[in-house]
């Protein structure tokens, strides 16, 4: 691949971020603190500047907090340009140029792609347009959410029961609202984590009122003269009143703008080398153009055979960070990109917070504290190997758990805690992997389950 | 430090431990961190690195119970070595009704600063000793109005304390005399507590201790012996360690004239310059545990069964953590000090101990002019573990009035 | 004395995987911080600027520094208008 205009000296040149959210706000802070002193631009296609997204979920749709106060401080000055509003459409990488919808080309000489994901939207043939039925992943989407919630809808409609289904269907009764969650899997969250922490959700969401629909899909959503989203008919041949439907089937990533770039892109991601270089179709690294956020797709060291994918938030900024340090400096002092995923979730008043890789699991033993009591830890294991710890209402444990499975730890651990049972019992992790499973995305992940192949498992020296 | 130091951990802890080296004992931690984590002769594990430590605060091998872990275990027993779930459910009991006593507590807190500080006001020059005038009256008279332990009791209690802190420190340095004398102190503080709580339940205030005896938490309030022991805690946590984070502060100021020049005009900078004292020269050196499993670490395995030492304040000198870590940097930034322990046994009383520490040393740099410490080091109290100085005399050119800035 | 010029708003984000809810932030600046439930975070980005110094002590004592404040003091990107 060569530049067109060569790139100058790492602290210099032109750098372009596409993407001006957590990871593009991240890196281009980083890049000042990396001593990059030329011309910085950042482009974002939301008319806002950079706000966090996981209360969109939980505080703001309950209404605790609304979207003009959930913009993300800006850490340190950097003199950037901004275009924001405006999406990117396209890329040409020999004219080392972004295009922009409005026409406009933006020159860099190096150039993150931060993009992210999207909410998955219903489909247009099964209902998708009504009025009535929501995604939910930018502050906009959040607040059309909330006010169609604000006119007391009669029941809301929760397609897919993974991290956001849930927590919107918590944030819902917590406003008194009737819920129904449709989850084609046997139990929320299973498709992350697996069956034991599965059923502890169901019974989350059952406590709380939900009704939830276990292996079940919605086939349409169907309206009213007036184009209203008015019920669903499931797949088990129910019919499901509803005036708000909230479809939570995972996020694909946004990559179209990339199309013809001959960069490794398609809906699951870009791939990206481990010092998060970009990838070419052909598979070699592509000249200083570099990957950020929940659109890289790596490999990690710690979990070999495959691409990550991780849409975690403390994966984007600390992928940011690494992008960032490459891209101000050359190969020789680059740096890998190799952090403990870690991700968590609040909902129906617990907080879940995971280390490692659950899905990857084989085998998941509860180590510490009781099920019932909403308290404990489950850790997860691959081949006779720790591989993950989820800890439920128990968040000063879990930094052990981590060290564990960076040193490799076996499954089950031998850990003899104080609150964990006098003999643990691994039992099967229950992931439902069907039979020719590509690791395409395409199941029904939601955010913050990697999307990456499972069908190659952990090499361990 | 001239002398040549030691090489073993057995040694590095044995001096660090020596009455002489009370004043200073960082050059030992120093070399302790060149072996994160080491065993010592008789056994016991010593942790020093900050991330070794850091782990182990969270590792769910680990037991607070400082003895034998599969030994049985006495029946009173305190937070300080209990595990969960017994542990949890505790604290939980402790937090509901100790937070909401101490949250909205800083205009209080500089009402008594003041009038500590006004005891001694003087347009001359004069001196005075921090620690008996202000750092250990302060969160003596706030634990004891917090619990409702009457005034006329604090000379009684103030001495049970200290001669039970002395009880803390490992059983190995301490004298048969003094192990007596522990015990003696022992049965004279379950006595004064027993009446203490006696008192209360036949006439409940809205003090802590009525509150832990009556409960608003669904599972009750607290059993007679936990109470006790829950009471005891407080009060010697009260007496004995906030003492020591305002003692060590004075030192530490009055060491950098320039922290308390910037302190005098910036107030604000006794927020972080507070987590800089605990940090740097922490009120809390170590903390006990012992392992519950063979647990690999720093290219070692503590085995199951071990006790272990953690070196609180050897880890806040770590430079794998801390750059610089011998300097005291007032507005030091990412400062993860270990001052305060970590995980699930984190000090309680930690907001508490931060106010007290911020307001009593903000007014003492605004109101006194000119201050030099007298003994330069202080004499230091005869405790290892809950180390400060004995006394802190100070000399100033004028001890003025207050302004209120909280 | 702290030298860097006070941004005009103040804005903060909490590092949800590193924070293990300690609570010091939520006992230091309850205006600001609070649990929703026993264990669950929850905050302002965008307190008042009067809750400055409680915002402060809460960052300063969090045990994990997971509160990360603005220290931009360049304009908003919406305000900034260059290039629009």
């Amino acid at each position: 691949m060569t530049a067109a205009g060569a790139p100058g000296p790492a602290g210099a040149g032109r750098i372009v971020v596409v993407g001006a959210s957590l990871a593009g706000l991240r890196a281009a802070e980083a890049l000042r603190d990396e001593g990059f002193t030329g011309e910085l631009s950042l482009i974002g296609d939301e008319p806002h500047e950079p706000y966090d997204r996981p209360p969109l979920s939980k505080a703001v749709l309950s209404g605790r907090l609304t979207t003009d106060r959930i913009t993300l401080p800006r850490v340190r000055n950097i003199d950037a340009r901004w275009l924001l509003g405006t999406a990117a459409t396209g890329l040409d990488i020999p004219g080392r140029q972004v295009v922009l919808a409005d026409g406009r080309r933006v020159d860099f000489d190096r150039l993150l792609i931060a993009t992210g994901t999207r909410a998955r939207p219903w489909p247009a043939a099964a209902g998708g347009g009504l009025a009535g039925v929501h995604t939910l992943r930018g502050r906009d989407d959040a607040d059309r959410l909330r006010a169609a919630l604000a006119t007391g809808p009669r029941r809301v409609l929760v397609i897919g029961g993974g991290f956001t289904g849930g927590e919107v269907a918590s944030g819902c009764r917590e406003l008194g609202l009737e819920v129904t969650v449709v989850q084609r899997g046997a139990a929320p969250l299973a498709s992350a984590l697996g069956g034991v922490l599965g059923r502890a959700a169901a019974d989350w969401h059952r406590a709380a009122g939900v009704d939830l629909r276990l292996n079940t899909t919605v086939r349409a959503l169907d309206g009213d003269a007036h184009g209203r989203l008015r019920r669903a008919r499931l797949s088990d041949g129910t019919v499901v009143d509803a005036e708000v439907a909230v479809v939570a089937t995972g996020a694909p990533a946004n990559t179209e703008w990339l199309t013809g770039s001959g960069l490794a892109a398609d809906h699951r991601g870009v791939a990206c080398d481990s010092s998060c270089r970009a990838l070419g179709t052909d598979g070699a690294t592509v000249e200083g153009v570099f990957v950020a956020g929940d659109i890289a797709r790596w490999p990690h060291p710690l979990f070999p055979g495959q691409l990550l994918r991780l849409d975690h938030w403390d994966n984007a900024v600390a992928q940011a960070r690494t992008a960032a340090h490459n891209m101000a400096h050359a190969r020789l002092d680059h740096r890998v990109h190799q952090p403990l995923p870690a991700f968590w979730s609040n909902q129906f008043g617990v907080n879940l917070k995971s280390v490692g890789l659950p899905h990857l699991a084989d085998q998941v033993a509860v180590t510490q504290g009781a099920l019932d009591e909403r308290r404990f830890v489950a850790a997860y294991g691959l081949r006779g190997r720790l591989v993950a710890a989820v800890a439920v209402d128990s968040p000063r444990v879990l930094d052990g758990y981590a060290a564990l499975i960076e040193a490799r730890a076996p499954f089950p651990p031998v850990l003899n805690a104080p609150d964990g049972p006098a003999q643990l019992q691994p039992v099967d992790a229950e992931f439902t992997r069907p039979t020719g499973y590509a690791p395409d995305g395409a199941h029904d992940h939601d955010t913050r389950t990697p999307a990456a192949a499972v069908s190659t498992p952990m090499a361990h020296p | 430090m001239t002398t040549t130091l030691p090489d073993t951990a057995t040694d590095l802890f044995a001096h660090a431990l020596r009455y002489e080296n009370r004043a200073d004992p960082y050059p030992y931690y120093t070399r302790m961190l060149r072996q994160p984590v080491t065993c010592m002769d008789d056994g016991t594990w010593l942790v020093s690195g900050h991330r070794e430590i850091s782990q182990l605060l969270h590792d769910p091998r680990i037991s607070a119970d400082r003895l034998n872990p599969d030994a049985p275990k006495p029946a009173a027993r305190s937070l300080l070595v209990l595990d969960p779930p017994r542990h949890d459910q505790l604290r939980r009991l402790v937090t509901q009704e100790f937070i909401p006593r101490i949250m909205g507590m800083r205009d209080h807190l500089d009402t008594l600063v003041a009038r500590l500080l006004d005891a001694h006001r003087s347009d001359r020059p004069g001196q005075w000793d921090v620690v008996a005038d202000l750092a250990y009256p302060l969160p003596v008279t706030v634990i004891c109005e917090l619990l409702g332990v009457p005034r006329e009791d604090e000379a009684v209690f103030g001495s049970l304390a200290r001669r039970l802190t002395r009880g803390l420190d490992p059983i190995d340095t301490q004298t048969e005399d003094e192990l007596r004398e522990l015990q003696q102190a022992r049965e004279e503080l379950v006595q004064y507590l027993e009446g203490l709580i006696a008192r209360r339940r036949a006439a409940p205030g809205d003090d802590l201790l009525s509150g832990l005896m009556f409960g608003t938490d669904p599972a009750g309030g607290m059993g007679p012996v936990d109470l006790r022991v829950t009471l005891g805690l407080l009060l010697i946590a009260g007496h004995e360690t906030t003492v020591n984070l305002i003692a060590n502060g004075t030192l530490a100021l009055l060491r950098h004239p320039d922290a308390l020049a910037r302190l005098r005009t910036d107030p604000d900078l006794a927020t972080p310059l507070v987590e800089e004292v605990l940090r740097y020269d922490p009120p809390v050196q170590m903390s006990g545990r012992s392992t519950l499993a063979d647990i690999d670490i720093a290219g070692t395995t503590i085995p199951r069964g071990a006790r272990v030492r953690l070196m609180l304040a050897a880890g806040n000198r770590d430079p794998r953590r801390f750059p610089d870590p011998d300097r005291f940097v007032p507005d030091r930034p990412d400062n993860t000090h270990l001052g305060f322990g970590g995980g699930l046994h984190y000090c309680i009383g930690a907001t508490l101990a931060r106010a007290e520490a911020q307001i009593a040393l903000t007014a003492l740099a605004r109101r006194l002019e000119s201050p030099r410490l007298l003994a330069d080091p202080p004499p230091y109290r005869e405790n290892a573990i809950l180390r400060g100085p004995e006394q802190l005399p100070v000399s100033f050119e004028r001890l003025g009035p207050g302004e209120r800035t909280a | 004395m702290i030298t860097q010029a006070p941004p005009e708003t103040l804005r903060l984000v909490v590092d949800l995987n590193r924070c293990q809810s300690y609570g010091q932030c939520v006992y230091a600046a309850p205006a600001v911080f609070r649990f929703h439930g026993e264990e669950s975070l929850e905050y302002d980005y965008a307190p008042d600027a009067g809750a400055r110094r409680e915002v402060a002590r809460a960052a300063a004592a969090c045990p994990v520094q997971a509160i990360t404040l603005s220290g931009a003091t360049e304009p908003s990107p919406l305000s900034s208008g260059r290039d629009q």
